[in-house]
């Protein structure tokens, strides 16, 4: 009886197990159609295409990855720090060691279905989630593009990645979970769509992938959505936070000048910004190349993703001591650049009051950039940035500060405490 | 000016603040390298009692070599990495001429407490060098002032012995990289810890001469070929 029972047990565990093979088999494999010969090869590509290629490139950053510090652009070698252990990014150039053995098609299905040509499953740090969406013309251009760089000879190291997560069987489930594949064929547009909104769409939710980085990811780095409130995360590996691009508590994009934002993305610097850390390397890297009306509709689709502004709780009042001390640092180390009003110099040094990085929830930009100063990236738009001396200041006088700072000309975002400084520098 | 005079006029509830709005930045690259000053000290002549090097004064060639290096990992500096990660070449060679222009004076070195015979042995090394293990003097390609030599050798005096020690430490074990070929590393690799402890105390012992600008040529025919000076880049 009892060996009847276990028997039976047994069996219907195997029976599950291999339900739910099936299920995460047929999740990989679902709209992916096999890699026959290509019965549509892309032409030798024209000067057009390759430029294209070339610009689309940029609009996905794909050097920003795929190039070490100091190394041949395209050629790998830099590691990623995720969540899970390092990624090494490949090697892109037509040489045997990066892509030089690929073809067309299984270059698309890396991008769609995050397959190597080998059939492998490529890690999502790799956002094949995001390059689904790659049109089939825009994907053949970048092809084209990458097989014309100089092949450079540079063997792909191995991830670092801590066990199971670099696992076939591990991305298999992830995959079964968080991604769905569309095959170059971007959400479904509703009728009457602006083109300029999708135009926006495609480049933010495609090559761009904003949400890699802006958006809020789960325990197993499952991708949240980017619009909406809350999202934004920190970096691994860094102490700076991608904030949310629509939370109204947080970069409230909706609520600002449009122009504004494009000059951002387009010279590193505005009135109210100045572009720090890794978002730096994205506007010195890509954006600062993209076309004014490409910008102008990434910037109008995050626009309409922002929810309406919605009034934040009122903080209680700060402590007297510690906003005197605020106001003392204030005038002591930053006055003189950013003035009095926090007003900053257009073009020079960007304005403190309804800077948004000052009133982030999480003040870990702002402690950043005090303590590290830096340059905004050297871009065509402002090639010759000028920079701000890092303030190595104790935590006390940081939190004091920034908590002066967070309250001043009105800002009503919450005090900063030393534990926080320490935690966040 | 009337953008920054609008913004004024948007921010400012009464005009008495209003009048000292606009800011005056001058367009200076003294303004613009302010994060250089923060460790290099003002106008980048850093004392020799701290760690970070004077770079007032030495060779653009040379300076410009080193902000490429520290951009694109030959030399190893979090902090200059992460200041330097998106600047251009074009703006690198501006910065380096700006403090390669600069002609300040040094102060008087602090008499070493290193003993005596410490330093006699630094004094050989770096004037006379050790044929027997191919060891040129460093005034061989540093110039016989040991102040360097245009464009871009540096000179060697004015800076402190942690700084000195740290550099060659690092040629030896593979933290800073000069263009190839390398000579500075293979130098460096032929010295024991106790002659780069007498060469670093003997320098940092010695004033600076009055005109401390770099030679114009080499004192010589260079003992090793270099890569900074044969292959500097474009």
């Amino acid at each position: 009886m009892t060996r009847h029972r276990l028997l039976r047990w047994t069996a219907g565990l195997a029976a599950t197990g291999l339900a739910l093979a099936a299920l995460v088999l047929w999740l990989n494999l679902r709209g992916e159609a096999p890699l026959a010969p290509d019965p549509n090869p892309p032409a030798v590509a024209d000067a057009a295409t390759m430029a294209r290629g070339a610009y689309l490139a940029r609009a996905g950053n794909c050097a920003g990855c795929h190039t070490a510090r100091g190394g041949a652009p395209y050629a790998g070698g830099r590691g990623i720090a995720t969540p899970f252990g390092t990624v090494m990014a490949g090697n892109l150039t037509p040489d045997v060691s990066g892509l030089g053995g690929w073809t067309a098609a299984q270059f698309r299905r890396a991008l769609w279905h995050g397959r190597s040509a080998d059939g492998r499953l490529l890690v999502p740090a790799f956002p094949y989630t995001h390059f689904t969406q790659v049109t089939r013309a825009d994907a053949d251009a970048l092809w084209a593009y990458l097989r014309s760089l100089p092949p450079v000879a540079q063997a792909n190291a191995p991830h670092a990645l801590r066990w199971p997560y670099g696992s076939q069987a591990a991305l298999a489930v992830w995959r079964a979970l968080f991604f769905r594949p569309v095959a170059g064929a971007s959400a479904a547009a509703p009728a009457g769509a602006d083109a300029r909104l999708l135009r926006g769409a495609y480049l933010v939710n495609g090559l761009g992938h904003c949400s890699a980085c802006h958006g809020s990811r789960n325990v197993l780095g499952g991708s949240g959505a980017l619009g909406g409130e809350g999202g934004g995360s920190t970096l691994p590996g860094q102490r700076w936070q991608a904030p949310s691009l629509t939370d109204p508590q947080q970069l409230a994009m909706g609520q600002r000048s449009a122009a504004e934002l494009v000059q951002l993305l387009q010279t590193g610097l505005s009135d109210r910004a100045a572009v720090m850390g890794p978002m730096a390397d994205v506007v010195a890297d890509s954006t600062q190349h993209l076309h004014t009306d490409d910008l102008q509709a990434m910037v109008a689709y995050l626009q309409s993703l922002a929810p309406p502004a919605t009034p934040a709780p009122a903080q209680p009042p700060r402590e007297a001591r510690v906003m005197d001390r605020g106001r003392q640092l204030y005038a002591d180390h930053c006055v003189a650049c950013h003035g009095a009003q926090g007003q900053g110099a257009p073009g020079i040094y960007p304005a403190l009051a309804r800077n948004p990085a000052v009133t982030l929830p999480d003040p870990a930009n702002l402690v950043q950039a005090i303590t590290g100063g830096g340059f905004p990236p050297g871009t065509a738009g402002n090639p010759r940035p000028y920079g701000m001396p890092a303030f190595d200041l104790p935590h006390d006088d940081l939190a004091a500060l920034a908590t002066w700072l967070r309250a001043s000309w009105g800002h009503d975002a919450a005090a900063v405490t030393p534990v926080q400084v320490l935690l966040a520098r | 000016m009337r953008r920054a005079l609008a913004l004024a006029g948007a921010l400012l509830a009464t005009p008495a603040i209003a009048a000292d709005t606009p800011l005056a930045v001058p367009d200076t690259l003294a303004q613009r390298l302010q994060p250089c000053m923060a460790c290099h000290g003002a106008q980048g002549r850093a004392s020799r009692d701290g760690y970070l090097p004077r770079i007032a004064g030495k060779p653009a060639g040379y300076l410009y070599q080193q902000l490429l290096h520290f951009r694109d990992g030959r030399r190893q500096n979090a902090t200059m990495a992460r200041l330097l990660a998106q600047q251009t070449d074009a703006y690198l060679r501006e910065m380096a001429g700006y403090f390669a222009a600069l002609d300040l004076p040094h102060a008087a070195p602090t008499p070493s407490p290193a003993p005596t015979a410490l330093l006699a042995r630094g004094q050989v090394l770096a004037q006379q060098g050790d044929a027997a293990r191919q060891l040129p003097a460093c005034s061989a390609c540093h110039g016989t002032r040991f102040t360097g030599v245009q464009p871009a050798l540096p000179g060697l005096l004015g800076l402190p012995r942690d700084y000195l020690i740290g550099q060659l430490g690092a040629w030896q074990t593979g933290q800073r990289h000069a263009q190839a070929p390398d000579c500075m590393a293979q130098i460096a690799k032929r010295l024991t810890p106790d002659d780069i402890g007498a060469v670093a105390a003997w320098l940092a012992a010695q004033p600076v001469p009055p005109a401390a600008q770099a030679d114009a040529t080499a004192p010589g025919p260079v003992p090793l070929r270099c890569g900074s000076t044969d292959h500097p880049p474009p």
